[in-house]
């Protein structure tokens, strides 16, 4: 990156640490910080949808629907949410997997489980062998994506249900009262109302995601977990810039980085609490309200 | 070979005993039920232990962190910050590079008269270093719980205690606390149970399995991986923990009921299993 970097073993204390914290790898460890904002951003709108979703299943008239909602819900409650993160990805991409080949090679009489193998024909495999390293990256992001967004999806189900019973039983009664249909008062007197209840949750909920996201490292995905082990290790001088074990001040530099990542959310979170609450019927909002009150008359 | 002669086999891998080498061909239902069953002694072993020394300790940090003295509160507050506000996951790592940093051969501490070497190996195997891990971050997290309840303990029991002459250590043992834990207790179980799903994290962090010891987590995903096959392994974990889950609620629903029984029975509230997200 500098001019000076050439030759790392002759510089200075300083300028070799300058030249080593920039250095290509390095780099590509500042872009993994992305990766998993990135992450971050995706997957919260749509755990968010999917959530959502799950709750109106929940609350649907058809039986089935219900029952698919409360089970949904309730998967995360009893099963460690790392045994989704590792079952999902594999077990949606054999899934595809088996459906192309079903449709792809129809005349394939082999069984598609031989033994400990899982053997699809190759048009079916996806992504195809030949294709570039790039789409296999691109596989694996959206297999993880989709791992993260359904286990977050159930909990924000959970969330956004209780959210839903919270909002009062009156304020239903009087968008019937003034002949509204069940989904014209969904909309506009359910949704917009809930999420003063739901943003509690919500917030809890944002912080566990934004804590779950260096399991992304076992999902075989180059975040910052991987790249700090890689970075950190020992490594002798037939390397460029030979250091000591170093992992435990990267892990360290991970650890500020996410104590200020949910520090700063936190934050965040009270602000839009603040915002929320203005005008609603709770006791943050009632408090809003007599504090203006008291300000108009003083 | 039949399932029973599997079940002697590999009953209590994890921890050891019995066949040395993991099946790898002819893997049947019986070999993954028996060896994900067995890794699960890991799970409990961890999940109860930290449990039962997080217990005083979450005490302590929630009094410390509702204390007006600057000297207990900042280190408490502190304390509940850094390991609510960090992923568990990098918590372990950086445990673990820190107890490989140690010297190996031990540390010399001198004291005046004798001078005595800490043994510092066993902290970079999973029972012990995860077991530390596990046991500062319950404690976090139930030390906040506890502090919730703490400050939420109703003024009037606070009075009578005072009407009554208690004060000190008597107010807080039996006025303060009983209160603190009955209103504490829905959350703390659900801490419970987030903390025994937190523990299938050990050996996928840094510390290694020895021997093959590991979870039923591990074995599950060694099972994965040989067979191919998730749809088997990965339910069968998912089972395991909602009978551990279950038994879970059950315990603390009993400890529940004995911390209201001074209660008249309509007024007992119940616990109320509402998913409540505190990890």
């Amino acid at each position: 990156m500098f001019q000076f970097c050439t030759d790392p073993a002759l510089l200075s204390d300083t300028r070799w640490m300058l030249c080593y914290l920039t250095s290509p790898k390095h780099i590509a460890f500042y872009y993994s910080f992305g990766t998993v904002l990135g992450l971050l951003a995706i997957t919260a709108p749509c755990a968010l949808l999917l959530g959502f979703g799950g709750a109106v299943a929940m609350r649907s008239r058809i039986a089935p629907v219900r029952w698919f909602g409360r089970g949904y819900t309730s998967m995360v409650r009893g099963i460690p949410d790392i045994v989704f993160f590792l079952f999902m990805p594999i077990a949606v991409d054999q899934a595809i997997e088996w459906v192309r080949h079903k449709i792809k090679c129809p005349d394939w009489v082999d069984p598609v489980r031989q033994g400990n193998d899982f053997v699809v024909c190759d048009a079916a495999k996806l992504p195809l062998s030949n294709a570039s390293a790039w789409v296999h990256d691109l596989h694996g992001v959206f297999l993880a994506v989709l791992a993260f967004s359904i286990v977050f999806g159930a909990f924000a189900a959970n969330v956004l249900s209780g959210a839903m019973n919270a909002v009062p039983r009156a304020q239903m009664e009087t968008a019937e009262a003034y002949g509204m249909t069940p989904r014209q008062s969904f909309w506009r007197i359910l949704v917009p109302q809930m999420w003063v209840y739901a943003l509690p949750g919500l917030s809890n909920l944002w912080q566990i995601l934004i804590k779950a996201t260096p399991l992304l490292f076992l999902l075989g995905i180059t975040d910052i977990v991987y790249w700090a082990r890689e970075l950190g290790g020992a490594k002798t001088s037939t390397f460029t810039y030979p250091h000591p074990d170093w992992r435990l001040y990267y892990f360290l530099f991970l650890l500020v980085f996410y104590l200020s990542l949910t520090s700063v959310s936190e934050r965040l979170f009270k602000r839009a609490m603040v915002k929320l609450s203005h005008g609603q019927a709770t006791m943050a909002g009632e408090a809003q309200r007599k504090a203006d009150t008291n300000q108009v008359t003083a | 070979m039949s399932c029973w002669q599997t079940v002697q086999d590999y009953g209590l891998r994890a921890i050891g005993l019995g066949e040395r080498l993991l099946p790898t061909t002819d893997i049947t239902l019986c070999h993954q039920f028996t060896l994900i069953g067995s890794g699960l002694i890991w799970n409990v072993y961890f999940g109860a232990m930290a449990l039962v020394l997080g217990f005083s300790m979450s005490l302590a940090l929630a009094v410390g962190k509702a204390s007006t003295n600057p000297f207990l509160r900042v280190p408490a507050d502190w304390f509940i910050f850094v390991f609510r506000g960090s992923p568990l996951f990098i918590q372990f790592f950086l445990a673990y590079e820190a107890f490989v940093l140690l010297p190996r051969n031990g540390i010399d501490i001198n004291l005046i008269f004798v001078e005595i070497t800490a043994e510092t190996r066993w902290l970079t195997r999973a029972w012990a270093g995860a077991l530390i891990v596990l046991f500062l971050n319950t404690s976090a997290y139930a030390g906040e719980i506890f502090y919730g309840a703490l400050r939420s303990v109703p003024k009037g029991d606070l009075e009578a205690a005072d009407a009554y002459g208690m004060t000190g250590w008597a107010k807080f043992r039996r006025v303060t606390l009983p209160c603190t834990l009955r209103l504490a207790w829905p959350s703390y179980t659900n801490e419970a149970i987030f903390l025994f799903h937190a523990t299938t994290l050990v050996f996928f962090s840094g510390f290694p399995a020895w021997r093959q010891q590991g979870d039923a987590l591990y074995y599950a995903k060694y099972f994965a991986d040989k067979t191919f096959n998730p749809f088997v392994p990965y339910p069968i974990v998912a089972a395991y923990f909602i009978c551990l889950t279950l038994l879970l609620i059950w315990v603390f629903g009993a400890a529940h009921r004995r911390l209201n029984r001074h209660l008249a029975p309509e007024s007992r509230p119940r616990l109320r299993m509402r998913m409540q997200l505190v990890r």
